[in-house]
């Protein structure tokens, strides 16, 4: 083991008693270290979401429907052919396939929804399927984890993401998600998919009822999995959003800017082994995003098309794609369009 | 010793620094260095404290005469959008204002082409009569030059008459940026850049305090933020009447500048540091949160800012400019983002004098 690694301690007293400005120039450095070419990297995607049916309801969630509720849905074939053929007119080279934990839908479903997408658009990448989901899926199919992740892999999927890892402490998520995944899970999942050779990211919401210590448990949690597969391509710290959600009452230390800074610096000191540390500027907005550049990231996540494009839409993409470059320019960085994978495709 | 150490050393041995040394921050200085060092001499100045006011916007009219190309909130009368209140509408909306803890009505608007001078001593007279313990902080350089014009009075004859009828403080704005030539490309029908100097000279000399702010990240270039900012060191020294210095960070949408949404967040901390640094004889440097946004102004607290401007009730002007930060903040919200930066809020008056907070230390 490298004696120069942070260890849980000292990870602690980092988060809790360095000056901010302090650790910010030390993830800078290690950042720079990492990523010596002053690039920032983002990859033009689109969120599509299947369903938002969900067994699970989060407390922290503000997205998931009953089955019986009005605006409950899943994606229909031709919607989700539209919003993929709209991505890839838009330069977009992976789609997000996330949904809810649907109570009847088993692996058939997903098995097809991929081989369809896989025929109808063969470069499309399909950055799908949360732990919570393939667990979830497996439990209904009464499949083995490797045995769905295989099938899913198959059948066309080219990734996963890191979403619904919350905090990696069962004591948090009994708290805030109590019908999701504990952490062992979660990592199992992960784990397992890395064997595969699916890579997959990893994520963190932090700033509900976490611990500092619980948080720190977190990224280790993610270090000593990664030290073992190394398939972790990006670690992706976002802090909660409270509104319209059940848990906001509860939670009295709503994470501020200075917060998200922190803990973004500290996941680059503490994840040396993950190559890539992303801003959050859907959470924090531009102006933040640009200064976490300085705290230790090294890319800006994804371009997000939105939902419910038109074919107008077009434009309303084409701003926000110069926007997104602008902001990394304006910041003092090269702008480089990736993949999934963080290959990159195109300098701006 | 490089560069970056040898200004450090200079500040803190308490030299002034000169603009040469301020363009080399804005070019060259290490951004975490900077915020640290301003930091440090704000510390030295103000301690952990953290200001800020609990006030509320008035903005009587978006009727102006003048047609500022940086501006999304002027309206040409009649034009769709635009709106006048008369005193008693005024009235009607800050009627609870007690009540919300208000200390401090903060009134700007636009050059109205009709109104007379009396409106404005009427609205004054009105708000003191109705409201005698809330500071009135009103009318920018611009309105004070443009009452003197309509009324046919003189400026000091304009203060001693909106002094009369309650003005107790002035808000800083229609600085923009003092050079010229840029103010003929955003704001042609402003006055000059020197007149506002000018006339701040007299607000001051009748002991009126006032802010004073500067308008960045459109067209200018760092050596005219640096000449803007050393006009106002320099008038400050004359008359040590300036409150507070605000860098307001430019919103382009719905604006006449054709330039790219905003000023970056690392932009936005430098210029703060570099004031902090730069304006040695400004006890006070603001960030304003309505323009930087929220987590920006927080941050801004580790680059040498000491004061967070106000619950600010219902902003109009930035927001017209597409601006994403709240319309008002809360007290509550205020004091958290303080205290998570490590640092002491302290609720104040319009005179930088700590007043006891209604809300008490949330989230401690």
């Amino acid at each position: 083991m490298d004696s120069s690694r942070l260890d849980r301690r000292q990870a602690l007293d980092l988060f809790e008693n360095c000056d901010l400005l302090e650790l910010g120039e030390m993830a800078q450095a290690r950042r720079l270290q990492m990523h010596p070419e002053k690039r920032v990297t983002f990859a033009i995607d689109r969120n599509i979401n299947y369903t938002n049916i969900c067994e699970c309801r989060c407390r922290f969630c503000a997205y998931y429907r009953r089955p019986e509720d009005a605006d409950a849905f899943v994606i229909d074939n031709a919607t989700l052919h539209q919003k993929i053929a709209e991505t890839i007119e838009l330069g977009g080279t992976q789609i997000l396939l996330q949904g809810g934990l649907h109570p009847d839908l088993k692996i058939d479903y997903y098995i097809g929804l991929l081989e369809m997408i896989k025929k109808d658009f063969p470069a499309i990448h399909i950055h799908g399927f949360s732990p919570p989901e393939i667990s979830h899926i497996a439990a209904l199919s009464k499949h083995s984890l490797d045995e769905t992740l295989r099938q899913l892999k198959n059948a066309g999927l080219g990734s996963i993401p890191g979403g619904g890892a919350e905090i990696l402490d069962d004591r948090v998520r009994t708290l805030i998600s109590p019908n999701k995944i504990g952490w062992q899970r979660w990592l199992e999942v992960m784990e397992r998919a890395h064997n595969l050779d699916l890579r997959t990211t990893a994520t963190m919401m932090f700033g509900s009822l976490e611990t500092p210590k619980e948080l720190i448990e977190h990224l280790f949690r993610v270090r000593e999995v990664q030290d073992r597969t190394g398939g972790f391509t990006a670690f992706i710290p976002w802090s909660f959003q409270s509104a319209n959600t059940e848990l906001a009452p509860e939670v009295t230390r709503i994470a501020t800017g200075v917060d998200y800074l922190r803990v973004l610096a500290l996941s680059r000191l503490v994840l040396d082994n993950i190559d890539n540390l992303q801003a959050s500027w859907v959470t924090q907005g531009t102006k933040m995003a640009q200064v976490a550049l300085y705290f230790g990231a090294n890319d800006f996540g994804s371009t997000m098309i939105e939902e419910n494009v038109v074919a107008a839409a077009g434009v309303h993409f084409s701003i926000s794609l110069e926007e997104l470059i602008d902001t990394i320019k304006e910041a003092g960085f090269q702008a480089t369009q990736r993949d999934t994978l963080y290959n990159l495709i195109k300098e701006f | 010793m490089n560069k970056f150490n040898k200004i450090a050393e200079k500040r803190r041995a308490g030299e002034r620094l000169s603009s040469n040394d301020a363009l080399f921050l804005y070019e060259e200085g290490d951004f975490f260095a900077l915020g640290k060092l301003a930091a440090e001499i704000n510390r030295k100045i103000n301690g952990e404290t953290v200001y800020y006011n609990i006030n509320r916007h008035i903005n009587p009219t978006n009727i102006c005469v003048n047609q500022c190309r940086f501006c999304a909130y002027s309206k040409l009368k009649g034009e769709d959008g635009a709106y006048e209140q008369c005193v008693d509408d005024i009235l009607n909306e800050v009627k609870d204002a007690e009540a919300l803890g208000i200390r401090e009505f903060h009134i700007v608007g636009g050059l109205h082409p009709d109104w007379p001078f009396d409106y404005y001593l009427e609205l004054l007279r009105s708000l003191k009569n109705e409201h005698p313990d809330i500071a009135i902080k009103a009318f920018t350089a611009v309105e004070i030059d443009y009452f003197a014009k309509i009324s046919g009075l003189d400026i000091p004859t304009v203060f001693k008459r909106l002094l009369k009828v309650g003005l107790q403080a002035m808000p800083g704005g229609g600085a923009e940026i003092f050079t010229p030539v840029i103010r003929k490309q955003i704001c042609p029908e402003k006055i000059s850049g020197d007149s506002w100097l000018e006339i701040m000279e007299m607000a001051h000399q009748a002991a009126i305090p006032t802010n004073a702010t500067m308008l960045y990240g459109h067209v200018e270039s760092f050596s005219d933020r640096i000449d803007h900012m050393e006009k106002l060191r320099t008038l400050q020294d004359k008359t040590g009447g300036f409150q507070v210095f605000i860098p307001l960070a430019f919103h382009a949408t719905n604006t006449d500048i054709r330039k790219k949404g905003e000023t970056s967040g690392i932009d936005d901390l430098k210029t703060l540091a570099i004031a902090r640094l730069y304006l040695d004889n400004f006890q006070h440097i603001k960030a304003y949160w309505v323009m930087l946004g929220e987590k920006i102004a927080q941050l801004a607290l580790l680059f040498g800012v000491n004061d967070l401007d106000g619950t600010v009730v219902k902003e109009r002007i930035t927001h017209a400019a597409g601006a994403k930060s709240a319309a008002g903040l809360s007290e509550a919200y205020i004091r958290n983002s303080i205290i998570r930066a490590g640092r002491k809020p302290v609720e104040r008056d319009t005179f930088y004098k700590p007043v006891p907070s209604v809300q008490g230390d949330l989230h401690g």
